[in-house]
């Protein structure tokens, strides 16, 4: 019923319809007069899963026919076929029989759930029984669709252009703000991060918008929720709406492609029978249409990475992405393969995995189609672990380094692409414990020259290692005391371009992550965990600590994409102090927000940026003549801040004395009446009383002593 | 200054009270015995014993001559100060849970605990001028609110009484008829339990402390709210300096929540906010639990904190601190 429905139907029983108030009207419960509430739209969602209730069943076509006699004989046979599969329910077979009872040539197969329908479908339609019974298996739900394909091909109708709303307005925002998302309690908000004002300025808020947790883009276009049907991204112009949805019952997790042309999304499904594996699902969506472009099913084993086994689980991403921004390769790891598909046609590059025996563990650059991949020793040390870098599509590998007495490779890309660093662990000789190494590769230079770097002190633990953004230098918590120690290489100083040097060690840090700014040059050491959150801000460029702070309890770190601000923040995983941080650059705190059930802090992240590297170096050397403008309006800003400040202030505190003179008036009015209640004892101030320094000097004893003098 | 380490009690502290001359405090605790103290140097003056069980709250008379403890025994008694004689004993069928004396000390207001199917009540009492006079008799009893009211003191001129407690609403009743007068409103009161109730010198506004995180200062006449105070630890404890625009919250983690982890993590501190600008001015921090009362001295130069950790603290400000500016 639409709002001019119910205007005429009251002007029609004279009912001034201005007057009433609709928050007012309660209808009886379960009752709704035929009103269909916003809700229904879910509701009706739902009812489409029940209303594939057969999924669970599947018909299996070209079967022998069979007379009466040997009924049970081909019953038999098929129930053995099926229940291999999965649990086939009671009375869950059905083959039906003619007058004479002869069978049909198919039959009906209802399991518990419909992953082992999907899986007996799978599994057995070509299944060759004999050479001239080979099955036809089908899903019962999809027996009506293929009735209902209409025998002649109508034309798709074009569905008119509707201009979209711009989803990158929030990078046109005057004062250059970022946008961050917190989850806590049951509400999911989206906020600017007004430094400037010190305090956050609310975007968009929604109660129960995801059922998990939400994901930025990795260039901050949408925000991803999750649900039990599926995944869904929003995003546009001023609010956030729905763009697109995407069908994944009970999914897990999602990952996007670099560029965001594609999402990833994982679900794993208990079986039903409990000595099964875990069923694994993943689809790749385009994001932009919402359309399957590939999907892979399997047990979890087939999807476990590492090859030799024992972690069970799945490590996400699966998939890992490769090639840049362009989102053209992604790959994963299987036993003894890496499989590389592409997006062009989402197969097999070469219509083959790539066959690397054992390997454990693989990496993509993040700028340029090469993969990094590690393997480990084999043969008791006979054949030595190795690294190489292997160039997609080709196939061919660039480079490859032999490591000896490995008991463990980790492989950090900077984000340039321009370097790789290999920590690699070792064994001593008495093979009782390690020390760790690193293996640094010039990708970028000819023949990928690779330098080996060890620590001073070669019985350091590697507590971390990152490298700085876009630049040349990485940092290092060593150390095997409880204060480890920090130090800063370089690949290039100005007077050795091609070789690691160190820049520092700063010793004794209460620290155990590095968090670089996106911008490079400055670095947050961060004592989380055990350490209660320590901070240090400090510049690399002039090796020295800008400020030290502390967040108590600290769980997470993160800078904003622009480098300006760094948000630290206290997540559920502790009771108490939930809510989060915002620091300058350089260690001021800026404002700080208590929420309780505090989930999760994102910034939303940027696009890169589209200044050519010459226009970038030029703002850089001109920053004072660019920064001038802006340096006039933050004062404008502080002095309005200030202005406001002490105006409030003032209201407050003539409020305030407001209340004080009535109280001093009322105090006088019922002085007599306390005087009575206290049997006319005068006063109600103190002041009757004062207090006196009184000195009593006693004699004890006196006594005379001659003291000669020599 | 150094704080005095005041150790007498072997058990967590629950309720803190000056004199008016502000010469003696006095510390209720867990263990039986209340204790009296010498304000300036923290020597002990005397301990009350008597009460056989936690002692939840005290109040001395104006004159220094009376203090009335209330206990979980089931008992609030009268003690002469000085000599620490029991002069009179309440009995109750029901642990008390807070004692406040009527101004003129002629009236004395009892809140006991809900307890084995008895409702949580309100019971106001005539104090004897000679306590040979004294009766058990209560002059009236309220009724009503859920849960524990864990305060009620005397409003101005005896004539309202204003409760606080579990269902987290503050009430003021009149005292002669009983008839509840004003509520604190839903949206704008506390959300939790409120754990602790604190009149200003002048009586004309209060403040209360609430598990909600936060305090809430209240005019004592019409109940209006004047000022919430917010901090990131459940409230047990609130006091008003009585010379400078100054509140304390005192509190922390709930003493059964509290891990074995950094003694930070627990936030024991004392906490200090500017009363009009409702901005946190400070800390004090020193106890290794929560604090479970608070008390300025009169004089407005020194406060006292007792907690979870059975110690009293007794902190004379530092010259300082009376010239901070916010």
């Amino acid at each position: 019923m639409s709002m001019e429905d119910i205007r005429a139907s009251a002007s029609r029983l004279g009912i001034d319809f201005s007057e009433v108030d609709l928050d007012s009207i309660r209808l009886p419960p379960g009752e709704d007069f035929g009103i269909i509430s916003d809700d229904e739209d879910l509701k009706e969602e739902e009812e489409l899963e029940f209303e594939a209730g057969f999924g669970n069943i599947i018909v299996v076509d070209n079967l022998p026919v069979v007379p009466k006699e040997k009924f049970e004989k081909l019953e038999g046979v098929i129930r053995k076929i099926y229940s291999q599969i999965g649990v086939i329910k009671d009375d869950g077979l059905w083959m039906p029989v003619d007058h004479t009872g002869k069978t049909l040539g198919y039959c009906f197969i209802e399991y518990n759930t419909p992953q082992e329908a999907e899986l007996a479908k799978e599994k057995t339609n070509g299944y060759k029984l004999d050479r001239s019974h080979i099955f036809a298996v089908n899903m019962f739900d999809d027996i009506e669709k293929f009735m209902k394909v209409p025998d002649e091909w109508a034309p798709p109708e074009t569905i008119p252009y509707t201009p979209g709303e711009n989803l990158q307005h929030w990078l046109t925002d005057e004062k250059a703000r970022d946008q961050f998302v917190i989850r806590a309690g049951s509400d999911t908000e989206v906020l600017w991060n007004d430094a400037r004002q010190l305090k956050p300025d609310p975007v968009y808020k929604r109660p129960f918008w995801t059922e998990s947790f939400v994901q930025w883009s990795p260039l901050g276009t949408y925000l991803a929720t999750l649900h039990r049907q599926g995944a869904v991204v929003w995003g546009g112009a001023s609010a956030f709406n729905r763009l697109t949805r995407y069908a994944h019952p009970q999914v897990r997790l999602i990952d996007f492609s670099p560029g965001e042309r594609f999402l990833v999304t994982y679900s794993s499904h208990e079986p039903s029978n409990p000595r099964d594996t875990h069923r694994v699902v993943l689809n790749i969506f385009d994001v932009r249409s919402g359309k399957v472009m590939r999907d892979f099913k399997g047990s979890v084993d087939e999807f476990a990475i590492g090859g030799t086994g024992g972690v069970t689980g799945v490590s996400w991403p699966v998939f890992r992405w490769g090639g840049g921004k362009d989102d053209k390769y992604f790959a994963r790891i299987g036993k003894n393969v890496i499989s590389v598909y592409e997006t062009e046609t989402f197969t097999l590059i070469d219509k083959k995995s790539i066959k690397v025996e054992n390997v454990m563990d693989f990496s993509w650059s993040p700028t340029d189609p090469i993969l990094a991949l590690f393997v480990p020793e084999l043969g008791g040390g006979n054949q030595p672990a190795r690294v190489s870098l292997v160039q997609i599509p080709s196939k061919e590998e660039l480079r490859q380094k032999n490591l000896f007495s490995v008991s463990d490779c980790k492989m950090y890309w900077q984000s340039n692409g321009d370097y790789l660093a290999v920590k690699v662990d070792r064994y001593t000789k008495t093979k009782k414990s390690t020390y760790t190494g690193f293996e640094l590769f010039r990708i970028k230079e000819r023949d990928i020259p690779i330098e080996v770097l060890e620590l001073e002190n070669k019985n350091d633990k590697i507590i971390a290692f990152a490298w700085e953004p876009k630049g040349h230098r990485f940092a290092v918590i060593h150390g095997d005391n409880p204060r480890p120690d920090i130090s800063f290489y370089s690949m290039r100083t100005a007077h050795n371009t091609g070789r690691v040097s160190k820049l520092t060690t700063i010793k004794g840090k209460q620290a155990n992550a590095l968090y670089w700014s996106p911008a490079g040059r400055f670095i947050v050491l961060a004592g989380l965990k055990n350490f209660n959150g320590q901070l240090e801000f400090y510049n690399v460029d002039e090796l020295e600590t800008m400020a030290t702070a502390e967040h108590f309890m600290a769980t997470d770190i993160e800078w904003d994409p622009t480098g300006r601000y760094v948000a630290t923040s206290v997540t559920s995983v502790h009771e108490m102090e939930n809510g989060f941080n915002i620091w300058s650059f350089n260690g001021k705190l800026l404002y700080r927000i208590l929420k309780d059930h505090f989930f999760q802090f994102s910034w939303r992240p940027r696009p890169p940026s589209l200044l050519s590297p010459e226009k970038e170096e030029e703002i850089s050397k001109n920053l004072k003549k660019y920064s001038k403008k802006y340096e006039a309006e933050d004062q404008d800003v502080s002095l309005q801040l200030s202005e406001q400040e002490r105006e409030k202030r003032k209201i407050v505190k003539e409020e305030w004395e407001r209340w004080i003179s009535e109280w001093k008036q009322l105090q006088e009015e019922e002085k007599l009446e306390r005087q009575k209640l206290r049997d006319g004892e005068a006063s109600d101030e103190e002041e009757e009383y004062e207090a006196k320094d009184v000195e009593v000097e006693e004699l004890l004893d006196v006594q005379e002593e001659v003291i000669s003098f020599d | 200054m150094r704080p005095i380490l005041m150790k007498g009690h072997e058990r967590p502290l629950t309720f803190l009270k000056y004199n008016r001359d502000g010469d003696l405090l006095f510390s209720c605790a867990k263990d039986h015995t209340p204790t009296g103290w010498f304000a300036d140097n923290g020597e002990r003056l005397g301990t009350y014993r008597g009460h056989n069980g936690a002692v939840w709250c005290c109040d001395v008379s104006r004159d220094s001559s009376l203090l009335l403890t209330g206990s979980a025994d089931q008992t609030a008694k009268l003690w002469n100060v000085k000599t620490g004689t029991q002069l009179y004993t309440f009995n109750f069928d029901s642990p008390t849970r807070s004692v406040d004396f009527g101004v003129g000390d002629k009236l004395a207001v009892i809140t006991t605990d809900p307890f084995m199917g008895l409702p949580s009540a309100i019971q106001v009492k005539r104090i004897a001028r000679d306590p040979a006079d004294q009766s058990g008799e209560s002059i009236l009893v309220l009724k009503g609110p859920q849960g524990r009211i864990n305060r009620a003191v005397w409003g101005p001129l005896n004539k309202t009484i204003i409760s606080g407690g579990e269902d987290s609403v503050i009430r003021i009743w009149d005292s002669e008829t009983g008839k509840l007068l004003k509520e604190s409103d839903k949206e704008a009161g506390h959300k939790k339990g409120i754990t602790s109730l604190s009149k200003s010198n002048d009586a004309t506004h209060f403040i209360s402390g609430s598990l909600d995180k936060s305090a809430k200062l209240w005019d004592m006449r019409t109940l209006t709210l004047l000022k919430t105070y917010t901090t990131e630890r459940p409230v047990n404890a609130v006091a008003m300096s009585p010379l400078l625009d100054h509140v304390v919250l005192g509190g922390g983690q709930d003493a059964s929540a509290v891990t074995t982890t950094d003694h930070r993590a627990g936030k024991f501190e004392a906490k200090f906010y500017d009363k009009v600008l409702q901005e946190e001015i400070g800390g004090v921090k020193g106890h290794f639990g929560p604090i479970n009362a608070l008390a300025f001295n009169p004089d407005g130069k020194s406060f006292a904190s007792g907690g979870e950790d059975g110690y009293v603290r007794l902190h004379h400000f530092d010259p300082d601190y009376f010239n901070i500016k916010i």
